[in-house]
């Protein structure tokens, strides 16, 4: 059973521990592509200055968390998401609404945003080095949870990390919030309406640059969520910007880009294939080594691909899924 | 009604007559630039950093037809490098007796031959449906076997590569002249450049970007990580040149014999680029680009000719790639950077001019200049800023400074960026487009 409890803690946990992450960024790649019809590169760096916003806030006031009895990083996360959803909000005045103005093509935008992504590297790394640092200060210690299994056979526990809890709670209160915003409130349902048809929408008196900077608003606070409960879970990395980018546009394009609950499901699919692709299958065969044709048995490693490798597998599913279903699983609206 | 129309055509006409002031202005510019660093940093230096640009104005030249001719971004030319200088280095670097002399070039050609094999079963078996089997069985046949074979591929492949390892380095270069791997580079940066193309060229021109990013961290990835092929992050030194080399001549006379060959080549497709720009075939790709519908309207076959471009984009970028490893003579995976191989090249072609070959040139060799001389600029106002920040404030300034100083860099870059993208759209030399009839 041990080997039941290993898949577990490598599949299962890590698998929803990345496909949470790339859910929440995926949301904020598919709203905007919704409102703007554009693919936002920076989305990857929006998180990352997100997450550097924490740490600098982290280091700036170090015993916030103490006293309400949760990680620093946490308790500061509120004040990043509005620094990170200003920063959004003031990227589009300055970039991207000049080039909206002059009513350029999509693609000119992308490249814009590619800009954008290369200034605001640039900016991180000017002020936090190119290390990894560890959003947990020297004083605090992550807390680890050991489920015993009720199993006789299974002596090691699954292992459960409370930035891990905490990134599952965020998700669902992410997912649950705007499923609500979308749904119930007038700006939701004038967002939905936007994405929809901008021309009626603007027709029908809805302000649609009071929803373009609601729309950024949004995608910077989630980015801020996404990245921090990133690097919570392992380290704070300056130079993930582009391996980030193709699993969470992977997640958008599978779920259908445009179509938010789909980024959510695109998203945990990515996460999963990932951890799947690099699982060593050899493991779960194990057990029944004896039952097994010698060839089988005798395989060291069955693991789709190395971990180096791992960059392969978003890429490989956003490549099927543009081969067999542009429109992803759920139907996006824009191709 | 009449004379307005002729009035406006009038400066939209490029007159062929007209005295070209622009460009003669800015390669004037230019050329006091390059005298400039002459007199400043010597002339083996200077030599050096003309060949570096124009390898890189190979390289643009394979992005504007790209971008410029075509409307296709392609976020990933840093890949096309890569290849490019993959091939050069495999073709050039001299044999490796270690390896040849074993028994492992047959248990590599063997496991080759598995490979072949089980592609051509899993093609098979995606046929399948051609002799009566249902599409839904044959869908599950088809993917249970590739799952299987390549289990089995991949683990006999990791046998081999480990074992070549350990036991010869690597499997060394094939001992050819430097140019044939220019070829071939420009060859296979194509044939993956096809594959992208054919899956992305159809669809919305945002996918062609996000693949491309993807398929060039892939590329990275694959190169730094096979050991046995390439030595990882060993790197392979030193390539053989095609030209003779600075230990028979010196370091400004080889490099000088070097750039003009790199010269003839840009010469030779800045002239095949001209004469495909004004043919019925660069009509045909301009109008693709300024209006696809009429253009389908007319008869013409988008996806097909989008695939050529972007092919024969990716061949270019390929053989400047080759050409720059060849020239740098150390094949270094860790060194291809997207903001070195892909943003800069970027940058050269919109601020050039895209669409505009002399433009593109012209912005290669510029946007080089600036970016090498930008390295000492940024540490001197780094240190300085740090010298001020001790003196007025008392603040420690940080330990590795020079990589942060070079990190300001890639801020200009994207901030030149969307500067051009604001205020220059089409460039310093624009396209010029002729209005016939």
């Amino acid at each position: 059973m041990n080997e039941l409890v290993f898949f577990i803690n490598n599949v299962i946990v890590a698998g929803s521990v990345s496909g949470s992450i790339y859910a929440i960024g995926a949301i904020g790649v598919t709203l905007i592509f919704s409102i703007m019809r554009f693919a936002h590169f920076a989305h990857a760096d929006m998180m990352t200055f997100g997450t550097f916003m924490v740490l600098l806030l982290t280091l700036a006031f170090p015993g916030v968390g103490a006293v309400v009895g949760l990680p620093t990083p946490i308790v500061m996360l509120p004040l990043a998401i509005v620094l990170t959803a200003l920063l959004a909000v003031g990227i589009d005045k300055t970039f991207y609404k000049p080039l909206r103005a002059h009513g350029v093509k999509p693609i000119v935008m992308v490249i814009a945003s590619l800009g954008v992504t290369l200034m605001l590297q640039g900016l991180i790394r000017l002020f936090s080095g190119t290390g990894a640092q560890n959003l947990y200060l020297a004083g605090e210690r992550k807390e680890i949870y050991r489920l015993e299994m009720p199993f006789e056979l299974a002596s090691r526990p699954v292992i459960v990390t409370e930035p891990q809890i905490i990134l599952f709670v965020l998700t669902i209160v992410c997912v649950v919030g705007l499923h609500l915003f979308l749904n119930r409130t007038r700006l939701g349902k004038a967002m939905r309406a936007m994405s929809d048809n901008p021309d009626l929408a603007r027709a029908s008196g809805i302000n649609t640059n009071h929803i373009v900077a609601v729309t950024w608003v949004i995608a910077g606070g989630l980015a801020a969520i996404a990245g921090t409960l990133l690097a919570l879970d392992v380290t704070f990395k300056p130079d993930l910007s582009f391996f980030l980018l193709l699993p969470i546009f992977a997640a958008a394009i599978v779920g259908g880009v445009g179509h938010p609950y789909g980024a959510i499901a695109g998203g945990f699919v990515v996460g999963f294939a990932e951890t799947l692709a690099v699982f060593n299958w050899a493991v779960l065969l194990r057990p029944f080594r004896d039952s097994l044709p010698e060839w089988l048995a005798q395989a060291g490693n069955l693991a789709f691909v190395g971990t180096e490798y791992k960059i392969v597998v978003p890429f490989f599913i956003l490549v099927a899924i543009l081969v067999w279903r542009p429109t992803g699983i759920f139907k996006g609206k824009v191709i | 009604m009449n004379t307005q129309h002729t009035e406006r055509r009038d400066d939209v006409v490029a007159a062929p007559s007209r005295f070209p002031l622009r460009e003669v202005i800015l390669f004037g510019a230019l050329l006091a630039m390059i005298l400039g660093v002459y007199a400043m940093m010597g002339s083996a230096y200077s030599t050096r950093m003309l060949v570096e640009a124009a390898c890189y104005a190979i390289l643009a030249l394979g992005l504007t037809i790209q971008w410029g001719y075509a409307g296709q971004f392609n976020a990933g030319v840093m890949g096309f490098v890569a290849l490019g200088s993959f091939a050069t280095m495999f073709f050039s670097v001299p044999v490796n007796e270690a390896f040849w002399v074993t028994e492992l070039p047959g248990e590599l050609g063997l496991a080759l031959l598995y490979v072949t094999a089980a592609v051509l079963i899993v093609y098979g078996a995606t046929k399948l449906d051609r002799i009566g089997v249902p599409k839904r069985l044959r869908t599950l046949i088809a993917i249970v076997l590739a799952v299987a074979l390549y289990l089995t591929v991949i683990s006999v492949l990791r046998e081999v590569t480990g074992e070549i390892e350990s036991r010869a380095g690597f499997i060394g270069g094939l001992g050819l002249p430097a140019w044939s791997g220019w070829i071939v580079g420009g060859a296979l940066a194509g044939v993956i450049g096809y594959f992208i193309g054919h899956i992305c060229l159809g669809l919305r021109s945002d996918y062609l970007a996000i693949a491309t990013l993807g398929i060039a961290e892939i590329i990275k990835a694959f190169l730094k990580n096979s050991d046995w092929l390439t030595r990882g992050t060993a790197t392979v030194s030193p390539l053989p040149w095609p030209t003779p080399g600075p230990s028979e001549l010196g370091f400004t006379l080889a490099r000088a014999l070097y750039l003009s060959l790199t010269a003839v080549m840009i010469a030779a497709i800045f002239f095949l680029l001209h004469r495909a720009y004004h043919a019925p075939w660069g009509r045909m790709i301009r109008a693709i680009r300024d209006n696809e519908i009429s253009a389908a309207a007319m008869g013409k076959d988008i996806n097909k000719r989008r695939l050529e471009i972007f092919v024969l984009g990716c061949i270019l970028m390929g053989i400047g790639g080759g050409a720059l490893a060849s020239f740098n003579s150390i094949f270094d995976p860790n060194g291809f950077l997207p903001l070195n191989h892909t943003f800069l090249v970027l940058v050269m072609v919109i601020l050039g001019g895209p669409g505009n070959n002399l433009g593109t040139i012209f912005g290669a060799v510029a946007v080089y200049i600036i970016w090498l001389m930008s390295e000492p600029l940024a540490l001197f106002l780094m240190h300085g800023a740090a010298a001020l920040s001790e003196g007025w404030f008392g603040w420690e300034p940080p330990g590795n400074l020079d990589s942060r100083a070079l990190q300001a860099r890639v801020f200009v870059i994207g901030l030149l960026i969307t500067l051009v993208l604001r205020f220059a759209p089409q460039g310093l030399l624009p396209e010029k487009v002729k209005h016939h009839g």
